[in-house]
């Protein structure tokens, strides 16, 4: 998997010229906003049907024409909580928030070897991770499963943990990275000079600057763990099984309760809605990598 | 490695002095657990995927287990099943990062100016990219999708077209349900780019009297070339391996005609336990993948070093 390394920095080529962030923006005509808004609205207008469909009895949900007005009730939430929903998303949050502490605790000392320190083939290790988001999955699971069976750790929620910190370590340590390097040189030369050991260093001056950076990198990796399904559905069963899988058995279960499926899908991805939402500054830079500002 | 003697890598690199033999482990240390981390679990299993590849290994024949050489990569190449998989990838991959590169392009255009209400415009258009792909997936098969009660039929009935899309147009189902999910991201990227232009420079094409179309196609297209061909790379690497959208909403089928690779190896692992030619398919895909990727990187780091 090496050979990708050998192409120079691709990724870095957007950080060039300057960014003026507060640019004052030209003003766009009546017609270009309203058709802005006509597609945002269009393109939100799936996810509004999903939210609405959850508050309809079953009856509602599918008719011909679509029903719009309706008495909202809370009916299909109460069936879908009653249905152990609970410790599906148990598992969810293990799996994605345990993932996310792991990426990051050792991301960030990693994106510290490949900035801030001089070791040598930084480049090269620097492109190890980012070839590892090439790999598709599929060409890792058969091993993955042979090896979890085994040791006895299918159907285990920790093996789903650790499979998801490797997946995010690339975003997180290029997110990481890009957030080290932008420190201003001056003030990590004044914490040099004074003599403070590394860690230090790293306690007192750099976490804090990059605390902000620090809490957009674990919002991106925890969208990606809990949203993820390949790895789930393959390596978990009963005990261990994610919000996704719990989705797939409720359509192959229940048949067409769309009211129903619609309630448990906006639980399921409203997590991520809001952490998306929380983080839209810095979400560009997450799924490019820190490469794209 | 050609990459350490651009004068590039001097600038961007650390400024320490050259450090000494035993120093340089030191300051390897904070490097190694998450290096290791990720050698173990990315590395190991695909190694062992490569000894797969080479074994006659079927999880419904127990007598089976013995080294194959490279019968298995014979019979995946053969196979017309998997050609068909490769053909549908490309299809699905192409159609989804084409439409949605168009699409997030036209409206980080939109986007890139003010007008009442940008934020809220912006934060609905990147909530499809955050729905949970499976949720998303359910969401289009049975409320956009349904042949009686989908959205889609009824929105286009005024129009006179009804379809059973799922059935009829089952390679297209998909492609729109991840231009749905992938615009966003597109039109992210660009909308960075568009950012990142130089005001002075428009302004003073503006003043120079230069019309918007003009400024769009001198200007701003080259300066986003660079964001165009970086969303092309990175939207290829993501779809390419899209599996929850085939598996939700047309589990490849009807027959095999939206099956594409990931799901195509799924089927051999995981429904016919032929885990050798599931394992020689997945080292194919990793090589087509590599030899793909490694082009796409020439090509935008040597477009990097022109500009430079």
């Amino acid at each position: 998997m090496t050979s990708v390394t050998e192409a120079p920095a691709p990724a870095a080529a957007p950080e060039a010229g300057p960014a003026p962030r507060r640019r004052r923006r030209r003003p766009l005509r009546p017609a270009a906003g309203l058709l802005a808004w006509a597609v945002g609205l269009l393109f939100f207008f799936p996810v509004l049907w999903m939210f609405l469909t959850g508050f309809k009895q079953e009856s509602q949900a599918s008719t011909d024409p679509p029903t719009l007005f309706f008495r909202p009730t809370l009916d299909q939430y109460a069936a879908v909580l009653g249905r152990d929903f609970v410790p599906y998303l148990l598992n969810s949050l293990q799996a994605s928030v345990l993932s996310t502490l792991l990426a990051v605790v050792l991301g960030l000392p990693a994106a510290y070897a490949l900035s801030l320190v001089r070791i040598p083939q930084w480049r090269d290790s620097l492109f190890f991770f980012l070839s590892t988001k090439l790999l598709p999955p599929v060409a890792m699971i058969l091993p993955l499963y042979v090896i979890a069976q085994n040791l006895g750790a299918l159907d285990d929620a920790r093996t789903l943990t650790l499979v998801y910190t490797a997946m995010n370590m690339p975003i997180a340590v290029w997110m990481i990275r890009s957030f080290l390097v932008e420190l201003p040189k001056e003030v990590l030369e004044a914490a040099r000079m004074d003599g403070a050991p590394r860690l230090t260093e790293m306690r007192r001056v750099i976490l804090p600057m990059i605390a902000p950076g620090l809490a957009a990198t674990a919002l991106i990796c925890f969208i990606f763990a809990w949203n993820e399904f390949f790895f789930a559905v393959n390596l978990t069963a009963t005990r261990a099984a994610t919000v996704p899988v719990f989705l797939v058995g409720f359509i192959s279960g229940e048949g067409l309760f769309w009211a129903r499926l619609s309630a448990a899908s906006t639980m399921a991805a409203l997590p991520v809605i809001i952490a998306g939402w929380t983080a839209q500054r810095w979400l560009v830079r997450g799924l490019s990598l820190g490469a794209v500002k | 490695m050609t990459a350490q003697t651009t004068p590039d890598t001097a600038r961007r690199g650390p400024t320490t002095r050259e450090p000494a033999r035993g120093e340089r482990w030191i300051r390897r240390t904070p490097l190694l657990p998450g290096l290791l981390f990720v050698i173990a679990m990315t590395q190991i299993p695909f190694l062992f995927t490569v000894y797969y590849s080479f074994q006659d290994s079927n999880l419904l024949r127990p007598d089976s287990g013995s080294f194959a050489g490279i019968a298995n990569y014979g019979r995946v190449l053969g196979d017309p099943l998997f050609r068909n998989a490769v053909a549908n990838t490309v299809v699905l991959t192409a159609g989804a990062v084409l439409l949605s590169l168009a699409l997030g392009l036209a409206l980080a255009v939109l986007l890139d100016r003010s007008f009442p209400g940008r934020g809220v415009v912006r934060t609905l258009l990147i909530t499809p990219f955050l729905v949970m792909p499976v949720a998303a997936a359910l969401l289009w098969k049975t409320s956009v999708y349904h042949p009686v009660y989908g959205l889609l039929n009824w929105a286009l009935s005024p129009f006179g077209i009804e379809a059973d899309w799922v059935n009829d147009f089952p390679l297209l189902s998909v492609v729109m349900v991840l231009t749905w999910q992938w615009t966003p991201f597109m039109m992210l990227i660009m909308l960075a780019g568009l950012q990142s232009q130089s005001p002075e420079v428009l302004e003073a094409a503006r003043v120079d009297g230069a019309r918007p179309l003009a400024v769009f196609r001198r200007i701003t297209f080259p300066h986003l070339r660079r964001f165009v061909e970086l969303a092309l790379l990175l939207g290829t690497i993501y779809i390419v391996q899209t599996f929850d959208a085939v598996y939700m909403i047309t589990q490849g089928g009807p027959g095999q005609a939206s099956t594409n690779l990931p799901y195509f190896i799924y089927l051999q692992a995981f429904r016919a336990f032929d885990v050798g030619e599931a394992a020689a398919a997945g080292v194919i895909v990793v090589a087509a993948t590599l030899v793909v990727a490694m082009f796409a990187l020439r090509v935008v780091s040597s477009l990097f070093e022109e500009e430079s």
